[in-house]
């Protein structure tokens, strides 16, 4: 037996994975809470004794860990046209597993400026202009974060063209230079940022928010935990040389304050005759609603679905609605632990999960032309995704689960919403994901295999028209 | 001398693809970086594209005769944008049925294009008003 241990370092939760990787086979899962951002030690030590009394006494060959304690990877991301190369950053940002805290386009003020100071991100993000094109906006944008008191690291990836006289207006700020997001109108290329990100993570950032004893314990810090998601659906849906992955599918991961989003998948137009309009998305993409949560943003689910859609989900009245949000939103450590208390959680997971999964999908508005109907397409189509995996605690829990997932799916409501038309519900029932990515980086088969089995299959759900 | 750049595109709810490839290879072969939006591009499309690309010139093409309802404001939003005294061309079926292409041309320009070409112009007609216009020698 070769054992590894996977450690996720979470703001509230140090959860503990324990896999042998010769069988890939999972050997136990531990969590501990933490209640100061400074406790993640005592937290581990917490978590490793939870484990022990499952495991028993286990040497482990590798210690690796992920992490979103100390607010996560806070990030800013700047870019010229929001369409365009903002857009490409964040997505750069949100890709590289960070949390984004501002995206700012066209040239920076005054307030911009002290709004960032304010922010104190962990790294800012830098791009605009395809290369050869506009360098008035970056060049402007650098001297103004040079004025910055707040210290960050900057990635450059705008116009090549003045890439360094972009950093030399940097100074004093530290900035690493790589390949334009956008090198070219509407070609995405963020890989090149996403990886100096990762690097500026591993060296800087870790240290910066005070884990560098917990650094010690293991062999790495790796990623920020959205980093390793994304990592772990990613190798789920494409496998590795000889052992095939299960194909393209969607992931949704519901907490008490975001909903992430996750999309492995081409989502290119399906027809030939539908135009494509506006920047292409990337193959594996992570949105972030930093609006939909089940406890801290609660009240955002409301909002974009609207209270009486909620009652309706819920099967209670427009009143009683309100009043349990309300009550949620003020207690965020409740359980659903009265009927009307997990019709509600019910509800508000199927719309938490309806809205995000709907954001992140792409649209297809009909046009209406001499030469007849013509279809064009703003994002990914994922209609023809066959895979809907669940994670984060309020779904691992959820009853009906395949009910909520559902409203993951195409709806006659939103019929321009490019979401899948049918698709197996599996539920990361272990609470392994963000494990499995570490692994994945060291033991991929292992990883593959693992999640393949720990991933639990409540069966296909319909689009309910 | 670095090449002038263009952003290209067929303007509204208009899918004719063919001139469009073919302006596209012409204007390239011609030596200017160009930028192609394809078909159906909105007003904030070609825009965008310019910003992004710091390009000197906007050619519009309009094959399916609504081109004066499509282009109506594309140069109060190109000031409004910071594109200040870009290069704006339009061409092709532009208007509604047969007009007489001097009034088409003097509504067209009035609308704030610098050069209106009417249906069955060959690209090298463009082409060479484009050197004119960005001051190109050969």
């Amino acid at each position: 037996m070769e054992a590894v241990l996977l450690i996720d370092f979470g703001s509230t939760y140090t959860k503990v994975t324990a896999v042998d990787v010769t069988e890939a086979r999972l050997l136990g899962t531990a969590a501990a809470y933490t209640t100061v951002e400074t406790d993640v030690g005592e937290g581990l030590s917490a978590a490793l004794a939870k484990l022990e009394q499952i495991t028993g006494k286990v040497t482990y060959q590798k210690r690796l860990a992920c992490s979103s304690a100390a607010g996560g990877l806070r990030m800013v991301a700047i870019g010229l046209v929001p369409e365009l190369t903002a857009k490409a950053a964040r997505l750069a940002t949100l890709g590289a597993g960070a949390k984004l805290i501002g995206n700012y386009s066209y040239q920076l003020n005054e307030d911009d400026i002290e709004e960032i100071d304010a922010l104190k991100p962990d790294i800012v993000l830098l791009t605009g202009g395809i290369d050869g094109g506009n360098s008035e906006a970056i060049l402007h944008n650098a001297r103004m974060l040079s004025g910055c008191r707040c210290d960050f690291p900057v990635v450059v990836a705008g116009n090549r063209s003045c890439a360094r006289q972009v950093a030399k207006l940097l100074e004093p700020k530290t900035s690493y230079v790589v390949e334009n997001v956008m090198p070219q109108l509407n070609r995405l290329n963020i890989l090149p940022a996403q990886r100096q990100i990762r690097e500026l993570f591993l060296e800087q950032i870790i240290r910066a928010k005070g884990l560098s004893r917990e650094a010690a314990l293991v062999d790495g810090i790796l990623m920020p935990t959205p980093a390793a998601v994304l990592t772990a659906v990613e190798l789920l849906a494409k496998g590795c040389p000889g052992h095939p992955g299960i194909g393209e599918l969607i992931c949704v991961d519901l907490g008490g304050a975001t909903t992430d989003v996750y999309s492995i998948a081409s989502g290119a137009p399906r027809r030939d005759t539908t135009v494509y309009k506006g920047l292409p998305e990337p193959y594996a993409k992570r949105t972030v609603e930093g609006d939909i949560g089940m406890r801290y943003s609660v009240q955002g689910i409301p909002e974009a679905a609207g209270y009486q859609r909620l009652a309706e989900v819920a099967g209670l009245s427009e009143e009683k609605a309100r009043e349990l949000v309300e009550y949620l939103a003020a207690h965020t450590d409740s359980l659903p632990d009265t009927p009307e208390l997990e019709q509600m959680d019910f509800a508000l997971a199927s719309l938490a999960i309806e809205t995000a999964v709907a954001r992140h999908c792409g649209t297809m508005e009909q046009v209406f032309t001499l030469a007849g109907t013509a279809l064009a397409q703003t994002g990914k189509d994922l209609t023809g995704v066959e895979r809907l995996v669940l994670t984060g605690g309020a779904l691992i829990h959820a009853k009906k689960v395949e009910e909520i997932a559902a409203h993951a799916l195409y709806s006659a409501r939103q019929p321009e919403s490019l979401r899948p038309m049918q698709a197996e519900v599996l539920v990361d029932q272990s609470y392994i994901l963000a494990a499995m990515g570490l692994l994945a980086g060291h033991y991929p088969i292992s990883a593959l295999n693992v999640m393949k089995k720990e991933l639990i299959s409540h069966g296909f759900a319909q689009s309910k028209n | 001398m670095e090449k002038k750049k263009i952003v290209i595109g067929v303007i509204g709810a208009d899918v004719h693809a063919v001139g469009n490839k073919i302006l596209y290879h012409a204007f390239t072969e011609a030596g200017f970086d160009v930028i192609n939006l394809g078909v159906m591009v909105s007003q904030e499309e070609y825009i965008n594209a310019a910003i992004e690309s710091n390009a000197d010139a906007i050619v519009v093409s309009s094959l399916y005769g609504h081109g004066e309802l499509d282009c109506r404001g594309l140069r109060e939003k190109c000031d409004e944008s910071g594109l200040r005294g870009i290069l704006l061309y339009v061409g092709g079926n532009i208007v509604v049925g047969k007009q007489p292409f001097e009034e088409v041309e003097k509504r067209f320009k009035a609308m704030g294009f610098d050069r209106v070409f009417g249906p069955g112009t060959p690209p090298e007609t463009t082409i060479a008003a484009l050197k004119e216009d960005l001051g190109i020698t050969d």
